[in-house]
Protein backbone atom coordinates (compact mmCIF):
# COMPACT_ATOMS: atom_id res chain seq x y z
CA UNK A 1 0.00 0.00 0.00
CA UNK A 2 2.49 2.24 0.88
CA UNK A 3 5.05 1.91 -1.71
CA UNK A 4 2.06 2.43 -3.97
CA UNK A 5 1.37 6.15 -2.78
CA UNK A 6 5.04 7.08 -3.13
CA UNK A 7 5.52 6.13 -6.61
CA UNK A 8 2.00 7.71 -7.36
CA UNK A 9 3.39 10.88 -5.88
CA UNK A 10 6.47 10.95 -7.98
CA UNK A 11 4.49 10.60 -10.97
CA UNK A 12 2.47 13.43 -9.83
CA UNK A 13 5.67 15.69 -9.04
CA UNK A 14 4.81 17.18 -13.01
CA UNK A 15 1.15 17.93 -12.27
CA UNK A 16 2.08 20.86 -10.32
CA UNK A 17 0.26 23.44 -12.22
CA UNK A 18 -2.99 21.57 -12.05
CA UNK A 19 -5.37 22.57 -9.72
CA UNK A 20 -5.83 19.33 -8.57
CA UNK A 21 -4.42 16.76 -6.43
CA UNK A 22 -4.24 12.87 -5.08
CA UNK A 23 -4.89 11.85 -1.57
CA UNK A 24 -5.38 8.49 0.23
CA UNK A 25 -5.04 4.91 -0.93
CA UNK A 26 -7.75 5.00 -3.18
CA UNK A 27 -6.84 8.51 -5.37
CA UNK A 28 -9.88 10.39 -4.71
CA UNK A 29 -9.23 13.67 -6.51
CA UNK A 30 -9.68 16.49 -4.60
CA UNK A 31 -8.88 20.25 -5.48
CA UNK A 32 -7.23 23.41 -4.80
CA UNK A 33 -7.75 27.08 -5.63
CA UNK A 34 -5.36 28.14 -8.53
CA UNK A 35 -3.76 31.99 -8.42
CA UNK A 36 -5.25 34.43 -11.10
CA UNK A 37 -2.86 34.97 -14.09
CA UNK A 38 -2.88 38.97 -13.72
CA UNK A 39 -2.59 40.91 -10.32
CA UNK A 40 -5.54 41.62 -8.50
CA UNK A 41 -6.07 45.15 -9.26
CA UNK A 42 -5.01 44.52 -12.85
CA UNK A 43 -8.99 44.76 -14.25
CA UNK A 44 -9.59 48.18 -12.51
CA UNK A 45 -11.79 50.25 -12.81
CA UNK A 46 -13.89 47.68 -14.64
CA UNK A 47 -13.89 45.47 -11.77
CA UNK A 48 -12.36 46.72 -8.46
CA UNK A 49 -9.25 45.00 -6.84
CA UNK A 50 -10.87 45.03 -3.51
CA UNK A 51 -13.59 42.91 -5.47
CA UNK A 52 -11.45 40.73 -7.26
CA UNK A 53 -9.06 40.04 -3.94
CA UNK A 54 -12.40 39.29 -1.68
CA UNK A 55 -14.06 37.11 -5.16
CA UNK A 56 -10.94 34.61 -5.69
CA UNK A 57 -9.35 33.99 -1.93
CA UNK A 58 -12.64 34.01 0.16
CA UNK A 59 -15.48 33.04 -2.37
CA UNK A 60 -13.81 30.95 -4.84
CA UNK A 61 -11.17 29.21 -1.82
CA UNK A 62 -14.53 28.50 -0.19
CA UNK A 63 -16.08 26.87 -2.82
CA UNK A 64 -12.99 24.63 -3.17
CA UNK A 65 -13.08 23.87 0.42
CA UNK A 66 -16.15 22.88 0.51
CA UNK A 67 -16.17 20.38 -2.44
CA UNK A 68 -12.77 19.37 -1.26
CA UNK A 69 -15.32 18.41 2.08
CA UNK A 70 -18.35 17.01 0.31
CA UNK A 71 -16.14 14.87 -1.62
CA UNK A 72 -14.17 13.35 1.18
CA UNK A 73 -17.92 12.78 2.68
CA UNK A 74 -19.17 11.19 -0.58
CA UNK A 75 -16.48 9.03 -1.30
CA UNK A 76 -16.86 7.43 2.48
CA UNK A 77 -20.23 6.93 1.60
CA UNK A 78 -19.95 5.29 -1.74
CA UNK A 79 -17.71 2.77 -0.26
CA UNK A 80 -20.19 1.89 2.85
CA UNK A 81 -22.78 1.89 -0.04
CA UNK A 82 -25.12 4.27 1.94
CA UNK A 83 -27.43 5.34 -0.71
CA UNK A 84 -28.78 8.01 0.73
CA UNK A 85 -25.94 9.79 2.20
CA UNK A 86 -25.06 9.42 -1.05
CA UNK A 87 -28.10 11.64 -2.08
CA UNK A 88 -28.11 14.02 0.44
CA UNK A 89 -24.80 14.96 -0.55
CA UNK A 90 -25.74 15.95 -4.58
CA UNK A 91 -26.74 19.52 -3.41
CA UNK A 92 -23.06 20.59 -2.03
CA UNK A 93 -21.55 19.07 -4.41
CA UNK A 94 -24.03 21.08 -6.91
CA UNK A 95 -22.96 24.64 -4.53
CA UNK A 96 -19.79 23.67 -4.45
CA UNK A 97 -18.54 21.81 -7.31
CA UNK A 98 -20.26 24.27 -9.67
CA UNK A 99 -19.05 27.40 -7.81
CA UNK A 100 -15.70 25.64 -8.50
CA UNK A 101 -16.32 25.18 -11.78
CA UNK A 102 -17.76 28.44 -12.47
CA UNK A 103 -15.25 30.71 -11.24
CA UNK A 104 -12.36 28.53 -13.09
CA UNK A 105 -13.91 29.64 -16.61
CA UNK A 106 -14.96 33.50 -14.87
CA UNK A 107 -10.67 33.89 -14.35
CA UNK A 108 -9.85 32.87 -17.61
CA UNK A 109 -12.89 34.99 -19.49
CA UNK A 110 -11.18 38.11 -17.60
CA UNK A 111 -7.72 39.93 -18.68
CA UNK A 112 -6.54 43.36 -17.77
CA UNK A 113 -6.98 45.57 -21.17
CA UNK A 114 -3.53 45.44 -22.02
CA UNK A 115 -3.58 41.67 -22.54
CA UNK A 116 -6.45 42.23 -24.78
CA UNK A 117 -9.45 42.21 -22.30
CA UNK A 118 -12.33 44.11 -23.99
CA UNK A 119 -10.49 43.17 -27.84
CA UNK A 120 -13.43 42.07 -30.19
CA UNK A 121 -13.78 38.64 -30.59
CA UNK A 122 -12.45 37.91 -34.63
CA UNK A 123 -12.36 34.73 -36.51
CA UNK A 124 -14.55 32.17 -36.05
CA UNK A 125 -16.57 32.68 -33.11
CA UNK A 126 -16.78 36.80 -34.50
CA UNK A 127 -18.41 35.42 -37.45
CA UNK A 128 -20.74 33.21 -35.58
CA UNK A 129 -21.66 35.87 -33.24
CA UNK A 130 -22.68 38.46 -35.70
CA UNK A 131 -24.69 35.62 -37.94
CA UNK A 132 -26.83 34.70 -34.34
CA UNK A 133 -26.70 37.48 -33.10
CA UNK A 134 -26.63 40.26 -35.88
CA UNK A 135 -23.40 42.15 -34.01
CA UNK A 136 -21.26 42.24 -30.89
CA UNK A 137 -23.41 44.93 -29.51
CA UNK A 138 -26.25 42.92 -30.23
CA UNK A 139 -25.00 39.49 -28.50
CA UNK A 140 -23.77 42.41 -25.26
CA UNK A 141 -27.16 43.80 -25.36
CA UNK A 142 -28.72 40.66 -24.87
CA UNK A 143 -26.77 39.21 -22.34
CA UNK A 144 -26.80 41.93 -20.35
CA UNK A 145 -30.01 42.46 -20.16
CA UNK A 146 -30.71 38.56 -19.40
CA UNK A 147 -27.83 38.95 -16.58
CA UNK A 148 -29.94 42.11 -15.26
CA UNK A 149 -32.95 40.06 -14.83
CA UNK A 150 -31.41 37.25 -13.03
CA UNK A 151 -33.56 37.25 -9.57
CA UNK A 152 -31.66 36.21 -6.49
CA UNK A 153 -28.06 34.78 -7.45
CA UNK A 154 -26.65 33.38 -10.48
CA UNK A 155 -24.86 33.46 -13.59
CA UNK A 156 -25.65 34.64 -17.50
CA UNK A 157 -23.59 32.78 -20.28
CA UNK A 158 -22.92 32.75 -23.78
CA UNK A 159 -23.02 28.88 -24.83
CA UNK A 160 -21.79 26.82 -27.67
CA UNK A 161 -24.67 24.01 -28.77
CA UNK A 162 -22.18 20.84 -29.65
CA UNK A 163 -24.76 19.51 -31.25
CA UNK A 164 -27.27 22.24 -32.62
CA UNK A 165 -23.84 23.91 -33.43
CA UNK A 166 -24.96 27.01 -32.50
CA UNK A 167 -24.43 29.66 -29.98
CA UNK A 168 -27.26 30.33 -27.42
CA UNK A 169 -27.41 33.54 -24.34
CA UNK A 170 -28.41 31.77 -20.99
CA UNK A 171 -28.76 32.12 -17.48
CA UNK A 172 -28.04 29.36 -14.40
CA UNK A 173 -29.60 30.36 -10.70
CA UNK A 174 -26.90 29.71 -8.26
CA UNK A 175 -23.87 27.69 -8.71
CA UNK A 176 -25.55 25.68 -11.40
CA UNK A 177 -23.18 25.10 -14.25
CA UNK A 178 -24.26 25.77 -18.08
CA UNK A 179 -24.59 22.02 -18.85
CA UNK A 180 -27.38 22.13 -16.14
CA UNK A 181 -29.54 23.67 -18.98
CA UNK A 182 -28.20 21.00 -21.91
CA UNK A 183 -25.75 18.34 -22.13
CA UNK A 184 -24.47 19.08 -25.20
CA UNK A 185 -24.08 23.19 -23.83
CA UNK A 186 -20.03 24.32 -23.91
CA UNK A 187 -19.75 27.31 -21.87
CA UNK A 188 -17.75 30.44 -23.69
CA UNK A 189 -17.97 33.37 -21.61
CA UNK A 190 -20.09 33.58 -18.01
CA UNK A 191 -20.35 36.33 -16.19
CA UNK A 192 -21.17 36.25 -12.40
CA UNK A 193 -24.35 37.85 -11.46
CA UNK A 194 -23.96 37.37 -7.43
CA UNK A 195 -23.79 40.40 -5.48
CA UNK A 196 -20.18 39.42 -4.36
CA UNK A 197 -19.27 40.05 -8.08
CA UNK A 198 -19.79 43.76 -7.88
CA UNK A 199 -21.78 44.75 -4.74
CA UNK A 200 -18.57 46.68 -3.05
CA UNK A 201 -18.18 48.53 -5.78
CA UNK A 202 -21.65 49.37 -7.91
CA UNK A 203 -23.97 48.62 -4.71
CA UNK A 204 -27.41 47.51 -5.85
CA UNK A 205 -26.81 48.97 -9.41
CA UNK A 206 -26.48 45.89 -11.61
CA UNK A 207 -26.84 46.96 -15.02
CA UNK A 208 -23.57 49.31 -14.42
CA UNK A 209 -21.79 46.48 -13.76
CA UNK A 210 -22.95 44.61 -16.97
CA UNK A 211 -22.18 47.79 -18.44
CA UNK A 212 -18.40 48.09 -17.67
CA UNK A 213 -17.75 44.24 -17.32
CA UNK A 214 -17.54 43.96 -21.15
CA UNK A 215 -14.27 46.03 -20.68
CA UNK A 216 -12.19 43.19 -19.68
CA UNK A 217 -13.86 40.11 -21.20
CA UNK A 218 -11.24 37.90 -22.66
CA UNK A 219 -12.65 37.07 -26.04
CA UNK A 220 -9.30 35.55 -27.31
CA UNK A 221 -9.82 32.25 -24.34
CA UNK A 222 -13.54 32.42 -25.53
CA UNK A 223 -12.81 31.92 -29.44
CA UNK A 224 -10.24 29.34 -28.21
CA UNK A 225 -12.68 27.41 -26.87
CA UNK A 226 -15.34 27.95 -29.52
CA UNK A 227 -12.37 26.86 -32.13
CA UNK A 228 -11.50 23.48 -30.18
CA UNK A 229 -15.40 22.21 -30.17
CA UNK A 230 -16.10 23.08 -33.61
CA UNK A 231 -13.01 21.13 -35.02
CA UNK B 1 -53.85 30.40 4.20
CA UNK B 2 -51.81 31.88 7.30
CA UNK B 3 -52.82 35.88 7.66
CA UNK B 4 -49.34 38.19 7.19
CA UNK B 5 -49.31 39.87 10.53
CA UNK B 6 -47.68 43.48 10.76
CA UNK B 7 -47.45 44.01 7.53
CA UNK B 8 -50.11 45.17 6.07
CA UNK B 9 -50.04 48.14 4.12
CA UNK B 10 -50.37 48.09 0.40
CA UNK B 11 -47.46 49.49 -1.77
CA UNK B 12 -46.13 52.39 0.34
CA UNK B 13 -41.95 51.98 1.31
CA UNK B 14 -42.26 52.38 5.24
CA UNK B 15 -39.36 53.32 6.71
CA UNK B 16 -38.06 51.32 9.07
CA UNK B 17 -39.10 51.97 12.87
CA UNK B 18 -35.62 54.02 13.60
CA UNK B 19 -33.02 56.20 11.88
CA UNK B 20 -30.69 54.99 9.62
CA UNK B 21 -27.95 55.05 11.39
CA UNK B 22 -29.78 53.63 14.55
CA UNK B 23 -28.51 50.54 14.28
CA UNK B 24 -24.74 51.30 14.00
CA UNK B 25 -22.50 49.67 14.52
CA UNK B 26 -23.66 46.42 14.18
CA UNK B 27 -25.42 47.67 11.24
CA UNK B 28 -24.32 50.59 9.23
CA UNK B 29 -25.86 53.38 8.06
CA UNK B 30 -24.80 52.98 4.17
CA UNK B 31 -25.80 49.65 4.41
CA UNK B 32 -29.46 50.65 5.22
CA UNK B 33 -29.33 53.82 3.16
CA UNK B 34 -28.87 51.21 0.23
CA UNK B 35 -30.90 48.82 1.65
CA UNK B 36 -33.98 50.28 2.32
CA UNK B 37 -33.55 53.30 0.63
CA UNK B 38 -32.31 51.91 -2.88
CA UNK B 39 -33.20 47.97 -2.71
CA UNK B 40 -36.44 47.98 -1.09
CA UNK B 41 -37.26 51.27 -2.34
CA UNK B 42 -37.11 49.07 -6.10
CA UNK B 43 -39.48 46.49 -5.10
CA UNK B 44 -42.21 48.70 -4.11
CA UNK B 45 -41.49 51.19 -6.99
CA UNK B 46 -41.82 47.86 -9.50
CA UNK B 47 -44.71 46.58 -7.85
CA UNK B 48 -46.36 49.21 -8.41
CA UNK B 49 -45.59 49.23 -11.96
CA UNK B 50 -46.08 45.41 -12.77
CA UNK B 51 -49.63 45.31 -10.82
CA UNK B 52 -50.66 48.78 -12.83
CA UNK B 53 -53.67 47.80 -14.97
CA UNK B 54 -54.05 44.40 -13.96
CA UNK B 55 -56.08 42.14 -11.92
CA UNK B 56 -53.90 41.90 -9.02
CA UNK B 57 -54.25 45.96 -8.77
CA UNK B 58 -55.31 47.62 -5.56
CA UNK B 59 -55.21 44.32 -3.73
CA UNK B 60 -53.69 43.96 -0.41
CA UNK B 61 -49.49 42.56 -0.25
CA UNK B 62 -50.06 39.13 1.30
CA UNK B 63 -53.00 38.21 -1.76
CA UNK B 64 -50.57 38.96 -4.40
CA UNK B 65 -47.94 37.19 -2.80
CA UNK B 66 -49.91 33.93 -1.95
CA UNK B 67 -51.71 34.51 -5.83
CA UNK B 68 -48.16 34.91 -7.50
CA UNK B 69 -46.70 31.94 -5.80
CA UNK B 70 -48.83 29.72 -7.83
CA UNK B 71 -47.66 26.75 -5.46
CA UNK B 72 -44.62 27.24 -6.37
CA UNK B 73 -44.81 27.92 -10.29
CA UNK B 74 -43.98 31.86 -9.44
CA UNK B 75 -45.55 34.43 -12.03
CA UNK B 76 -43.85 37.66 -12.58
CA UNK B 77 -44.64 40.02 -9.80
CA UNK B 78 -44.06 37.29 -6.88
CA UNK B 79 -40.64 38.55 -6.87
CA UNK B 80 -41.48 42.06 -6.37
CA UNK B 81 -44.43 41.45 -4.05
CA UNK B 82 -42.95 39.10 -1.70
CA UNK B 83 -40.03 41.18 -1.13
CA UNK B 84 -41.65 44.27 -0.47
CA UNK B 85 -43.46 42.17 2.11
CA UNK B 86 -40.34 40.66 3.63
CA UNK B 87 -38.14 43.58 3.87
CA UNK B 88 -40.51 45.51 6.04
CA UNK B 89 -40.95 42.50 7.89
CA UNK B 90 -36.92 42.26 8.49
CA UNK B 91 -36.53 46.35 9.11
CA UNK B 92 -39.33 45.37 12.02
CA UNK B 93 -37.53 42.50 13.25
CA UNK B 94 -34.79 44.72 14.55
CA UNK B 95 -34.43 47.60 16.85
CA UNK B 96 -31.47 49.52 18.08
CA UNK B 97 -29.60 47.50 21.19
CA UNK B 98 -31.98 44.79 20.68
CA UNK B 99 -30.59 40.78 20.45
CA UNK B 100 -29.52 38.46 23.42
CA UNK B 101 -31.83 36.32 24.82
CA UNK B 102 -35.61 36.89 25.33
CA UNK B 103 -38.17 36.53 28.71
CA UNK B 104 -41.19 35.05 29.47
CA UNK B 105 -43.62 33.33 27.56
CA UNK B 106 -41.79 33.41 24.40
CA UNK B 107 -38.40 32.26 25.54
CA UNK B 108 -40.60 29.43 27.53
CA UNK B 109 -42.11 28.27 23.58
CA UNK B 110 -38.34 28.38 22.69
CA UNK B 111 -37.19 26.18 25.17
CA UNK B 112 -40.16 24.00 24.92
CA UNK B 113 -40.03 23.34 21.16
CA UNK B 114 -35.71 23.99 20.91
CA UNK B 115 -34.99 21.93 24.47
CA UNK B 116 -32.94 25.24 24.73
CA UNK B 117 -32.62 28.92 23.67
CA UNK B 118 -28.91 27.82 22.83
CA UNK B 119 -30.60 25.17 20.63
CA UNK B 120 -32.84 27.72 18.97
CA UNK B 121 -29.81 30.27 18.18
CA UNK B 122 -28.08 26.91 16.79
CA UNK B 123 -30.40 26.52 14.61
CA UNK B 124 -31.28 30.00 13.28
CA UNK B 125 -27.83 30.63 12.92
CA UNK B 126 -26.96 27.24 10.96
CA UNK B 127 -30.35 27.82 8.93
CA UNK B 128 -29.25 31.56 7.76
CA UNK B 129 -25.53 30.42 7.39
CA UNK B 130 -26.57 27.72 5.32
CA UNK B 131 -29.24 29.08 2.83
CA UNK B 132 -27.22 29.17 -0.54
CA UNK B 133 -27.61 32.05 -2.67
CA UNK B 134 -29.96 34.39 -2.01
CA UNK B 135 -32.96 34.07 0.58
CA UNK B 136 -33.93 34.69 3.91
CA UNK B 137 -34.09 32.40 7.52
CA UNK B 138 -36.86 32.79 9.70
CA UNK B 139 -38.61 31.97 13.19
CA UNK B 140 -42.08 30.68 12.55
CA UNK B 141 -44.81 29.18 13.97
CA UNK B 142 -47.66 26.49 12.65
CA UNK B 143 -49.89 24.23 14.88
CA UNK B 144 -49.29 25.59 17.98
CA UNK B 145 -45.52 24.88 17.33
CA UNK B 146 -42.18 27.29 16.81
CA UNK B 147 -40.00 26.45 14.36
CA UNK B 148 -36.82 27.78 11.74
CA UNK B 149 -37.54 27.39 8.63
CA UNK B 150 -35.12 28.89 5.62
CA UNK B 151 -36.25 30.09 2.21
CA UNK B 152 -34.86 30.66 -1.07
CA UNK B 153 -35.00 34.42 -3.04
CA UNK B 154 -38.69 35.87 -2.40
CA UNK B 155 -40.03 32.80 -0.62
CA UNK B 156 -41.93 33.22 2.56
CA UNK B 157 -43.36 31.49 4.93
CA UNK B 158 -46.77 32.88 4.04
CA UNK B 159 -46.86 31.04 1.16
CA UNK B 160 -45.70 27.71 2.87
CA UNK B 161 -48.96 27.75 4.91
CA UNK B 162 -47.29 29.49 8.67
CA UNK B 163 -46.72 32.10 10.83
CA UNK B 164 -43.74 34.35 10.08
CA UNK B 165 -42.17 35.99 13.52
CA UNK B 166 -38.65 36.46 12.58
CA UNK B 167 -36.46 36.86 9.64
CA UNK B 168 -32.62 37.53 8.51
CA UNK B 169 -32.04 39.02 5.21
CA UNK B 170 -29.09 36.63 3.62
CA UNK B 171 -29.16 38.15 0.19
CA UNK B 172 -25.44 39.13 0.10
CA UNK B 173 -26.66 42.66 -0.34
CA UNK B 174 -27.80 42.57 3.21
CA UNK B 175 -24.60 42.36 4.86
CA UNK B 176 -21.95 42.48 2.15
CA UNK B 177 -21.19 46.22 2.58
CA UNK B 178 -20.58 45.52 6.54
CA UNK B 179 -19.43 41.94 6.47
CA UNK B 180 -18.11 41.38 3.16
CA UNK B 181 -18.09 37.22 2.38
CA UNK B 182 -18.40 36.77 6.69
CA UNK B 183 -22.31 36.11 6.34
CA UNK B 184 -21.77 33.70 10.29
CA UNK B 185 -20.11 36.93 11.66
CA UNK B 186 -23.16 39.15 10.64
CA UNK B 187 -25.47 36.52 11.61
CA UNK B 188 -24.43 36.58 14.93
CA UNK B 189 -24.32 40.18 15.23
CA UNK B 190 -27.89 40.32 14.34
CA UNK B 191 -28.52 37.33 17.29
CA UNK B 192 -27.15 39.23 19.36
CA UNK B 193 -27.44 42.86 19.07
CA UNK B 194 -30.56 43.84 16.75
CA UNK B 195 -33.31 41.19 17.17
CA UNK B 196 -36.52 42.89 18.34
CA UNK B 197 -37.99 39.74 20.73
CA UNK B 198 -40.73 42.69 21.19
CA UNK B 199 -42.03 42.50 17.76
CA UNK B 200 -41.74 38.70 17.67
CA UNK B 201 -43.87 38.46 20.28
CA UNK B 202 -46.17 41.10 19.34
CA UNK B 203 -46.45 38.67 16.15
CA UNK B 204 -46.92 35.24 17.88
CA UNK B 205 -49.38 37.07 19.70
CA UNK B 206 -51.30 38.27 16.46
CA UNK B 207 -50.27 34.45 15.40
CA UNK B 208 -51.80 32.75 18.17
CA UNK B 209 -55.37 34.83 17.72
CA UNK B 210 -55.66 34.07 14.25
CA UNK B 211 -55.16 30.38 14.43
CA UNK B 212 -57.70 30.36 17.17
CA UNK B 213 -60.26 32.31 15.77
CA UNK B 214 -59.87 30.24 12.44
CA UNK B 215 -60.12 26.78 14.17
Amino acid sequence: MAIRCVASRKTLAGLKETSSRLIGFRGIQTFTLPDLPYDYGALEPAISGEIMQIHHQKHHQTYVTNYNNALEQLDQAVSKGDASAVVKLQSAIKFNGGGHVNHLIFWKNLAPVKEGGGEPPKGSLGSAIDTHFGSLEGLVKKMSAEGAAVQGSGWVWLGLDKELKKLVVDTTANQDPLVTKGGSLVPLVGIDVWEHAYYLQYKNVRPEYLKNVWKVINWKYASEIYEKECN
Amino acid sequence: MAASTAVTANYVLKPPPYALDALEPHMSKQTLEFHWGKHHRAYVDNLKKQVLGTELEGKPLDHIINKTYNNGDLLPAFNNAAQAWNHEFFWESMKPNGGGKPSGELLALLERDFTSYEKFYEEFNAAAATQFGAGWAWLAYANDKLKVVKTPNAVNPLVLGSFPLLTIDVWEHAYYLDFQNRRPDYIKTFMNNLVSWEAVSARLEAAKAASSSSA
